[in-house]
């Protein structure tokens, strides 16, 4: 790497860098730690490319207003860490459900409730996932450095504009205060929102399109008036409650991950194509597994790793075909065992864990020590 | 009376959204009639303005109009307001929500809207009641009134909007109610035309849910009440609070100048270098 292109930077600034080169020009959040940064760092940086920051008075209505300018046609997101992103869940759902693309950050801390602010954890897998009501697709990301920050948070923007939905950017509390030096890529892809192909008399925003394709979303204010809702409504988008529209409805918001997993999941995999063990571990304990592993192999232990940089949907086959080779299943995380479930259910081989809620992190030695008790 | 029927004509969605779901004798769609002949003397056109609103029985307003609409979650439909008009400042945006959306679940996000002065104007119909889930008590139900949650009376205070929202920052607040039919057209007219953010509270009866458990007689008794306590606001200034029953003020309370939000944020961009479109 050429040291001339580099600088030094935070991980909480990368996302908010990151989120500008996507395209990124409204911001709505609400102080909170360990995320602060990121608002920080665009309450002065958006205003000079005409992009509008406001703080808002809380998580709920921070949400509220990404969703809002989103449908005004700009790029948005917010930022939180867990209290702030159970208050979030509430119009989290509406964005799925409505379909409207937005970006939401979640630097994570020990919880429950106000938990340890400034403590790492990864508590907020399951959340993520599963935080709002109802069945809803969601798509997470979860960065292991500060470049991958940047990266992703790019990333996060695409995935939202192309499947019109909520992307979750999940990051430990650890990685957001890391920093670390980075080269700005220069040549990243941006995905704009794309027009309509129809005349608004021919309109209807939740249309499903031949092949699968995604209706684009016009925004409000161009002469295509449409009516949004967080109810389940028809393809015109107004409330229904006949069966097969009803269905139609749900399916098709989860149907359009369900049918692209092969773009959404991104992957890591390393030293895995002789394997015996495979560690599972994502955001900062990807880190110390990597280191792990090594340590492993040196002792001849044939050890490889999964990091799920898509955490949401799950990289569910991915594992499984690991899961064809490889004896064991080792699973590092900074909390009680939520991606070590997902293992549970994806393979019928031993799977292990090896959590850590003390507000510390999990050290390659630990990771280490499990792999060879499971070797031996 | 064409004319206005034309006028309903031109704003309602063409298609097959009714029957609606007010019940006989609700007072929502008076408002939304006035809101309609509101925008239309605004000159407006539909494409310009978009309409947001909460959860509730107000809440279905925005599935009838053909604008830009959004039906957003309960009591954050000014959050969501707040976006698209910061997003776009050239988007008219105005809410609909009711009284327990404005002011209970949504009191945060009305209190913070007003504060911001961001030229949003802000229609609550306060019918003193949650209607929609079977007639509970809401912030404005007055002291000792029946409810399902208030079998033996209120014991709350009830918020007054209109203070309420003087109190938090509102530039323009009005008052009418659904007796007052034109007036009502009038105050969100001019809600609408004035730069900042605006309140008009439209009161306005429930007979099923709030009405019949309260004895309150038919819609049009209900209404009847509007007309016999409403006072001309410069009059009601002028009787002395001992005599004050249960009278209230209508027409325009507060009508003040202050720079909007979007222009202040506007001087930050130009502060920080940024350019001015």
């Amino acid at each position: 790497m050429n040291k001339q292109n580099e600088v030094l930077m935070q991980g909480n600034e990368a996302c908010a860098m990151g989120a500008l080169s996507a395209g990124m020009r409204f911001f709505a959040g609400y102080p909170i730690t360990p995320s602060t940064e990121i608002a920080e760092f665009l309450s002065a940086e958006l205003p000079k490319i005409n992009g509008t920051f406001i703080q808002m008075e809380d998580e709920i209505s921070s949400m509220g207003a990404i969703i809002g300018a989103s449908l005004a046609g700009v790029k948005s997101m917010t930022a939180t860490s867990g209290p702030g992103f159970s208050l979030m869940q509430e119009n989290i759902g509406f964005a799925s459900m409505a379909e409207v693309p937005c970006v939401v950050v979640n630097v994570m801390r020990g919880g429950p409730s106000t938990g340890m602010p400034t403590r790492p954890s990864q508590g907020d897998v399951m959340q993520s996932r599963w935080g709002t009501h109802g069945d809803h697709p969601i798509i997470v990301l979860c960065p292991k450095s500060v470049l991958e920050c940047y990266t992703l948070t790019v990333r996060a923007f695409n995935l939202a504009e192309k499947y019109r939905t909520p992307v979750i950017v999940l990051i430990d509390g650890i990685i957001g205060h890391m920093w670390e030096n980075i080269e700005i890529p220069s040549t990243l892809e941006v995905i704009d929102r794309p027009k309509p192909t129809v005349p608004p008399e021919w309109y209807h925003p939740y249309e499903n399109l031949p092949g699968g394709d995604i209706m684009p979303l016009v925004p409000f204010g161009q002469g295509y008036r449409y009516h949004v809702t967080g109810m389940v409504h028809d393809m015109s988008g107004f409330p229904t409650l006949v069966h097969e529209e009803v269905e139609q409805c749900l399916k098709s918001i989860t149907n359009k991950i369900k049918n692209n997993l092969h773009d959404i999941i991104e992957i890591e995999e390393y030293l895995l194509n002789d394997a015996d063990i495979c560690v599972v571990a994502y955001g900062s304990v990807a880190r110390s597994a990597r280191e792990a592993v090594n340590m492993a192999r040196e002792e001849g232990i044939k050890a490889g790793m999964l990091r799920p940089i898509t955490m949401w949907p799950f990289p569910r086959f991915h594992l499984e075909d690991i899961a064809t080779r490889v004896r064991t299943f080792v699973v590092p995380e900074m909390n009680l065992g939520q991606v070590y479930g997902e293992v549970l259910k994806s393979c019928s081989q031993k799977a292990l864990r090896v959590t850590r809620v003390d507000g510390e992190l999990i050290t390659p030695d630990q990771i280490l020590s499990k792999i060879q008790e499971v070797s031996s | 009376m064409m004319r206005t029927t034309e006028t309903i004509y031109k704003y309602l969605r063409p298609d097959k959204k009714f029957p609606h779901v007010w019940c006989s004798g609700c007072g929502i769609g008076i408002v939304m009639g006035a809101l309609v002949r509101a925008i239309e003397k605004t000159e407006l056109s539909k494409d310009e303005v978009v309409l947001v609103s909460g959860i509730g029985c107000s809440g279905r307003m925005s599935t009838y109009l053909d604008f830009n609409t959004l039906h957003t979650t309960h009591g954050r439909a000014l959050t969501f307001a707040t976006g698209i008009k910061l997003a776009n400042p050239e988007l008219t945006v105005i809410t609909v929500m009711g009284d327990g959306d404005a002011t209970a679940i949504g009191g945060n996000h009305l209190i913070h809207a007003c504060r911001r002065n961001i030229d949003i104007t802000s229609i609550i119909i306060n019918n003193n009641i949650y209607g929609m889930t079977g007639g509970q008590y809401s912030p404005t139900t007055p002291m000792e009134r029946k409810a399902s949650t208030a079998q033996y009376g209120t014991i709350e205070k009830p918020f007054d909007i209109c203070k309420l929202v003087e109190a938090c920052g509102a530039t323009f607040v009005a008052r009418s109610t659904t007796f007052h039919a034109k007036m009502l057209d009038a105050m969100i007219l001019r809600a609408i035309n004035k730069k900042g953010f605006s309140v008009v509270e439209a009161m306005s009866q429930c007979p099923v849910q709030y009405g019949r458990r309260n004895k309150m007689g038919t819609p049009v008794d209900m209404m009847q009440w509007f007309k016999d306590n409403s006072v001309a606001s410069p009059a009601f200034d002028q009787i002395p609070p001992d005599e004050i029953d249960e009278q209230f003020p209508v027409g325009v309370l507060v009508n003040r100048e202050e720079k909007e939000y979007i222009d202040r944020y506007r001087d930050i961009v130009k502060k920080a270098g940024g350019e001015v479109p």
